[in-house]
């Protein structure tokens, strides 16, 4: 079981490296913030899976709730900042 | 195999399958809209499914509470923080792509 949970991290590596093609190149500040939403998604559950393959996910489940919360909070307020600058 | 880990095994690639179509139209799609069409919808139900999947690998522990918290707050997080960001880039006159443009 934990060989499944190790290979489905690799893969979510992949996918965030994916992700942040379009965070790094994608044309205009609203495209990189789309980007750095969906990986922050991402690592979320990539932290929870680092959790159960070093069993200590007790202390992971904290660390991926503070990233929620983060990760929404930060999304937020950069969409109210861009909003108030007027120009994407 | 016990049934514990054939669900949990299920929830976690479906997950996945939802996290890799999301960012194929993270890539792939033409213009912000789209985009984050993609991204709104195919990350929130990815991370919910994967979640659950978590929550039933573990049990019923405090552990297992957290991790649903999480699912709930993410439900509710998610969509709210697609919004905002898609109205800035329509107060921003944004302009939507469509099929007469070309592309």
């Amino acid at each position: 079981m934990i060989d499944f949970f190790l290979i489905l991290g690799v893969g979510m590596c992949v996918l965030v490296l994916f992700c942040l093609y379009r965070a790094t190149c994608g044309p205009g500040v609203l495209n990189r913030a789309a980007g750095i939403s969906a990986i922050g998604t991402k690592t979320l559950i990539i932290l929870l899976i680092m959790g159960v393959i070093y069993d200590r996910v007790d202390m992971f489940i904290d660390i991926s709730m503070v990233y929620a919360l983060l990760n929404f909070i930060g999304t937020v307020v950069l969409a109210k900042y861009i909003e108030g600058t007027g120009e994407a | 195999m016990p049934v514990k880990d054939v669900v949990t095994v299920l929830f976690m690639l479906g997950g996945f399958f939802l996290f890799a179509t999301a960012t194929l139209g993270l890539l792939r799609l033409p213009d912000f809209f789209t985009r984050l069409h993609a991204t709104g919808k195919g990350d929130t139900l990815a991370a919910l499914w994967s979640l659950v999947g978590l929550a039933v690998y573990h049990g019923f522990t405090l552990t297992s509470a957290k991790i649903v918290f999480i699912a709930v707050f993410l439900f509710l997080a998610q969509p709210t923080a697609t919004h905002a960001i898609s109205r800035a880039a329509f107060r921003c006159n944004v302009q939507p792509w469509t099929m007469r443009k070309g592309g």
